[in-house]
């Protein structure tokens, strides 16, 4: 039997070196006594640690786990890490044996330590030392459950480089000075001062978060174990607070609901805006404000804005698409996601300048179906299209255009008031009642949806030509 | 403005702060002190410093810069025509008490929020203040959670995502016809364009990132922790159905990380057509499940309906387990079968415990006793689950099946 004593319980350098030579010389865990210096001499002492025979090597996860293991306080712990890196050392797959008892034990112990370096982060509470130099300097008492002062130390480095600090434990103590992190022996309580300037506003602030109308004591106490409440100072008011909740709750109850505050007026600097009624568009900026209220389908409910056109109000050419998309119903302007990049520069090769033409589409409000994290396009309803034509007929009126430019079914119904095939009416131009011509023409989007490349040219092509007879007809 | 000393400040502004539900600083960038030689850093993991006897965390400072307020929403203990007691913090008095709290580690970073003032983009210009000084003139790394105001310029929203991890907007109620009647100042299609720009903020963020010459300094992230609303639940008449087909919308148009569901609490000087009624803590922790299992579990919320019954979840058990309920033909599952999708289907099995089972399955078959060290609630799992040693036989079907898992019915208590 080879008897290991520890110097240093929790140091992971000494159990390491004792366990690899102890591994590089084969000696079974069965064959190892592991005992801390605390427990009296060994009579075996050096014994164990042999010269390694040659490096074992382990899975680089089972080193960070035990790691954190040795710092639980239960005395088998160098044990049992020992025999569960002799069976790793044989067993590649272990960590992943979630099943076995030991490697559950490994699991388990690993989650009480990280259980109690999450709380450390939280519950340290520092107190104001003084200032020196611009430079503050704080000190914490703190009794965490295992020996992890090593594990949390450069977590509060990292947090708080720009002042000083030491945090205080029974065991050990971690200095942070002079851009240094040091660790020394454990203290005591009375070392760290008693009280700090601030936490009369701690307090204030932790008695006047609480919501004494949805007191959960279980919920709280399951979080903030009442272990750590001792040198938490907001935690001597828990029962103060607790004991007035009811009281409070009850004085908001039966509170008679008083007069309007009278100062409400002086501070309502505003009343609601009006609704625009319909007679009241008189303008096309009218139109984009009584668009983005407008109530007559459903489709307002879900879409971010109402995107009216976009162009110039002299416009020869207004082109008309189907309804904004995505994009388009984010940013609030037409033709601006993928299917306006395609138009772009389809309107480019047929020698059409975007900014001399007005943009708009048959329906104002975008119509899509929430999947998780998109919006899959609908196509809007005929209804829908016709219901929307009022807006469409207003800027019709107010732009006069020679010449439409209808993209895909919906615009042509937005525009005619009829389905009629978009196939029927391509290659020729229609008079429209009430002045004007109309080329009908497919939809860019349509060119995206394409798999076929080489059908994907040709269809583009023929996009670029209706394009160009429309500037040509306008000319 | 007001001449109240700090303490008496905190206690009015953060008592007007605790109606909001939303709490996380998690999920932010990784950032620490150590390069600017300042104070503060965000690890991915928010941190919760401290709990208040309502079980609600305290990782954040949560306040509003001030309870004036313009508008009058009848929900709101703020609203302009309530005779609550009022206050003002200036922007530096906010960065003197964040710094104060954030070095004694009381808190993670700050939560920002505001009555409106003067107008919108004023209120927004003064939130921004406090984070640019926080960021600017004090190197303060932790976390910075500011709220918009609705309405508020697109370019305000841009220069606040340079400053904060998070930004957040609430819609305040989940129906068009509750905003209206509840908080007639506020217009769903502001509070959504507002959304709208933070998404778009953020996308263009990420643009200008992927563009950028090779060499030249990444540009600042745009509020990496994402943006988040909240809804207030249980004020008006609108159903669990109409809650989370909101909850679907807004995750689906503007990338939110999170929806916050908020049990409506009483407020006192109320107004007089809310109800004074305890808060439906239950149903925003069932509401809270159903937004789970839309976001990690797959579901539909149509199928999470299949569980409801007159479009609002029931109270008594969770919505996965009423959903299975009513689908009983799906169960039972075969553990060490079935796709990972179904098995996030099982009552009680959750995301880890689901990822567990199939990593231990690929090294053998797993036995009912092998389960219960993957997950800590086998006895919900029996009814829906096969393994070797295990059928649940007629028990899948049998009637009683609900009644096994839903609570008691409670003795009333006999006043004296």
């Amino acid at each position: 039997m080879r008897e290991v004593v520890l110097a240093e319980p929790g140091d992971f350098a000494e159990w390491r070196s004792a366990a690899r030579g102890l591994l590089a010389s084969g000696v079974a865990p069965e064959d190892v006594s592991w005992r801390g210096s605390e427990e009296g001499a060994s009579l075996f002492g050096d014994e164990t640690v042999g010269a390694p025979a040659g490096a074992v090597s382990l899975p680089r996860e089972l080193l960070e786990i035990a790691e954190r293991v040795i710092c639980h306080r239960d005395p088998e712990v160098p044990a049992r890490l020992y025999r569960i890196i002799w069976r790793a050392a044989r067993d590649r797959q272990l960590l992943a044996r979630t099943t076995d008892a030991e490697v559950d034990w490994l699991r388990k112990a690993d989650k009480a330590v990280r259980r109690d370096v999450h709380k450390m982060h939280a519950f340290v509470r520092f107190r104001r030392l003084g200032e020196e130099a611009g430079r503050e300097s704080f000190a914490a008492w703190f009794e965490p459950s295992h020996r992890i002062l090593r594990l949390t130390a450069p977590f509060f480095q990292r947090r708080f480089y720009g002042m000083d600090w030491a945090i205080v434990t029974p065991d050990a103590r971690a200095i942070w000075k002079n851009e240094a992190l040091t660790y020394g022996p454990g203290g005591t309580k009375g070392e760290v001062p008693g009280s700090d300037v601030v936490e009369d506003q701690w307090r204030t602030y932790y008695g006047a978060i609480f919501n004494p109308a949805r007191v959960k004591i279980d919920a709280m106490r399951a979080e903030m174990p009442k272990k750590y409440w001792k040198n938490l100072p907001e935690a001597q008011d828990i029962a103060p607070l607790l004991a007035g909740a009811e009281a409070r709750v009850e004085r908001m109850r039966e509170a008679a609901v008083s007069l309007a505050n009278p100062l409400t007026d002086k501070w309502r600097t505003r009343v609601p805006d009006e609704l625009l009624l319909d007679d009241d568009v008189k303008t096309l900026g009218d139109v984009a404000r009584a668009v983005d209220r407008c109530t007559r389908c459903p489709l307002y409910c879900n879409a971010t804005q109402g995107v009216v056109g976009e162009g110039p109000e002299r416009a020869r050419i207004m082109v008309v698409g189907e309804q904004p998309g995505d994009q388009e119903d984010l940013q609030g302007r037409p033709f601006v996601g993928p299917a306006g990049q395609v138009l772009n520069e389809a309107l480019e090769e047929a020698g059409l300048d975007r900014t001399r033409l007005f943009l708009t589409n048959a329906v104002k409000h975008f119509k899509f179906e929430p999947r998780g994290k998109r919006r899959l396009h609908q196509n809007p309803t005929t209804g829908e299209i016709d219901m929307c034509g009022w807006w469409l007929d207003k800027e019709r009126a107010f732009i006069q255009p020679d010449l439409i430019v209808t993209l895909g079914a919906s615009a042509l119904r937005g525009v005619t008031g009829k389905s009629a095939s978009i196939k029927s009416m391509r290659g020729a131009t229609h008079e429209l009642e009430g002045g004007g011509k109309l080329i009908a023409t497919i939809h860019p989007s349509f060119l995206l949806r394409l798999p076929d490349r080489e059908r994907a040219a040709e269809e583009r092509a023929m996009f670029v030509a209706d394009l160009i007879r429309a500037r040509e007809l306008a000319a | 403005m007001s001449a109240k000393p700090i303490l008496e400040k905190l206690a009015v502004l953060a008592d007007a702060a605790k109606y909001d539900a939303s709490c996380a600083s998690s999920g932010t960038v990784k950032r620490d002190s150590t390069q600017s030689k300042g104070i503060g850093s965000t690890e991915g993991m928010g941190i919760c410093h401290s709990y208040a006897p309502d079980g609600r965390c305290i990782s954040l400072l949560k306040i509003l810069l001030t309870n004036f307020c313009i508008y009058d929403c009848r929900f709101c203990i703020n609203r302009a025509s309530s005779n609550v007691e009022r206050a003002r913090f200036s922007p530096q008095e906010v960065v003197t008490l964040t710094l104060d709290f954030y070095k004694r580690n009381y808190i993670e970073g700050l939560f920002l929020s505001s009555g409106i003032i003067r107008s919108e983009d004023y209120t927004m210009e003064q939130l921004i203040e406090v984070a640019r000084i926080l960021r600017e003139e004090h190197r303060f790394g932790g976390y910075i959670h500011l709220k918009t105001i609705a309405g508020a310029d697109p370019g305000l929203i841009a220069l606040a995502g340079l400053y904060a991890d998070r930004l957040s907007t609430n819609v305040e109620l989940p129906t068009e016809a509750g905003l209206s009647s509840f908080a007639p100042e506020k217009k769903p299609e502001t509070i959504r364009k507002t959304m709208a720009s933070v998404r778009v903020g953020a996308e263009d963020a990420i643009e200008a990132a992927k563009s950028r010459l090779i060499g030249k300094a990444m540009p600042p992230r745009f509020a990496p922790a994402g943006q988040s609303t909240q809804m207030i639940v249980g004020a008006d008449a609108a159903r669990d159905d109409d809650i989370l087909k909101t909850a679907t919308n807004l995750y689906s148009g503007y990338q939110l990380r999170r929806v916050y569901y908020s049990a409506y609490s009483p407020i006192p000087d109320a107004s007089r057509d809310l109800p004074p009624v305890r808060p439906p803590l239950m149903r925003e922790h069932r509401l809270y499940q159903a937004d789970w299992l839309l976001r990690f579990y797959g579901f539909e919320r149509a199928e999470i309906m299949e569980g409801a019954s007159g479009g609002m979840l029931d109270l008594a058990i969770d919505p996965k387990l009423a959903w299975a309920l009513q689908r009983r033909e799906a169960f039972p599952v075969d553990i060490n079968r079935a796709p990972r999708e179904l098995l996030l289907r099982v009552p009680g099995l959750g995301t880890r415990a689901v990822d567990r089972i199939v990593a231990a399955r690929r090294l053998g078959k797993l036995r009912l006793g092998d389960l219960a060290k993957l997950t800590a609630s086998v006895k919900k799992v029996l009814p829906f689950i096969v393994t070797p040693d295990w059928r649940p036989g007629k028990l899948t079907d049998s009637a009683d099946l609900r009644a096994r898992f839903a609570p008691p019915a409670e003795q009333l208590a006999l006043a004296l």
